[in-house]
């Protein structure tokens, strides 16, 4: 086992990690916001590091730098999708959970 | 101008994505750029003369090297969040506002914003940023704003503006 | 090597199990979107495992085409649910 292959088994190791955390906060967490930020957050980063892996394990051929071109594509996916969620959940009428603190939108919605 | 520079920018694109040079690629990639710009070229609003100056690249790669640390440091805050027996969260939203002009600017700032600690921008109206918070620490507009956006603001104005 | 990235393998398919619970539970529809969001989302790491374990290419272009459809439905979903009430 060389060096870029032990590289990119710990980099899958984290992002694997990350993965579990992000899902484990999919169904802790109270309401559909607070969902949303630990899902998009650690489910992103923790696939971009597994693609990222790719590109250490093989180099730039083609696999690695398609590898590189997904995490991009995946990071605008994924922040402009949690947006839009953010955003259509709030029109479709559904409150804040009950921890809240503070809401500013609301004055703009009514 | 603004085609031409569109055509390159989605051909060179292609190319990297299928990552062959032979010529029936080529010929493919440039018929499906042709038809992309001729369809979505009338959006492509960008100033052209920002893409030749250097300073503005090499700004860029060191605001991809502050994000990518504080996107880390973000990750690991929601995970401690998350794995805490308790769940230590204040969840809010806040109306930050925004000192930039361009939309592209503030595009990347609503993005960058969704992918560091705790916030999910919800919607942006004019110069106002609406943004959900999931640990909401102080009450003060001046203090949040300057928590949430003032660490990427000065280099996205010199990136972009 | 190869051992452990079996195992990794089979965690990360794993975890879409938590994504279909909350499919399954979620109250509201956003909730059940977040849940088919995310599970696009590993569908592509479970790509990128697989891709690192028979070395073959086309793997990634599947889940590069796999985050593109993720994201055109999620806004598709997210535009009706901005629009009409589907609560009721």
């Amino acid at each position: 086992m060389n060096l870029a292959e032990t590289i990119s088994l710990i980099l899958i190791i984290i992002g694997v990690l990350f993965n579990l955390f992000g899902a484990i906060g999919l169904v802790r967490l109270p309401d559909v916001y607070n969902r949303l930020q630990s899902a998009t957050k650690c489910v992103t980063l923790g696939t971009c590091s597994i693609l990222l892996s790719l590109l250490i394990r093989f180099g730039f051929i083609d696999i690695g730098v398609k590898a590189l071109i997904a995490i991009p594509i995946l990071f605008f996916a994924s922040t402009v999708g949690a947006h839009a969620l953010a955003r259509g959940a709030y029109k479709n009428g559904i409150e804040l959970g009950g921890k809240s603190v503070k809401d500013d939108y609301k004055e703009v919605e009514s | 101008m603004r085609y031409v520079a569109l055509f390159i920018i989605l051909l060179l694109f292609w190319l990297l994505i299928t990552f062959s040079l032979t010529i029936e690629n080529v010929i493919v990639g440039a018929v499906a750029a042709l038809l992309t710009t001729a369809l979505f070229g009338k959006f492509f609003r960008h100033n052209l003369i920002k893409f030749l100056q250097p300073q503005r690249y090499f700004w860029a790669l060191v605001y991809l090297f502050v994000f990518t640390w504080e996107c880390v440091k973000a990750n690991f805050d929601v995970a401690y969040r998350v794995i805490h027996p308790a769940m230590p969260i204040k969840p809010g939203i806040v109306r930050v506002k925004l000192n930039l002009k361009t939309e592209i600017g503030k595009t990347i700032l609503a993005n960058s914003i969704t992918m560091t600690p705790g916030t999910i921008s919800v919607d942006l109206i004019d110069d106002e940023l609406y943004v959900h918070w999931i640990y909401v620490s102080s009450m003060d507009p001046e203090v949040y704003s300057q928590k949430i956006a003032g660490r990427f603001e000065n280099y996205i104005k010199k990136i972009f503006e | 090597m190869s051992d452990w990235l079996q195992i990794l393998l089979y965690i990360q398919i794993g975890l879409v199990v938590f994504c279909l619970i909350r499919v399954i539970k979620g109250p509201t529809v956003a909730d059940r979107m977040v849940g088919i969001d995310i599970f696009g989302v590993l569908v592509v790491g479970i790509c990128a495992i697989l891709a690192i374990q028979t070395g073959k290419t086309f793997i990634i272009d599947i889940g590069i085409a796999w985050i593109i459809l993720s994201f055109i439905g999620t806004l598709t979903l997210a535009k009706y649910l901005s629009g009409k009430n589907l609560n009721e």
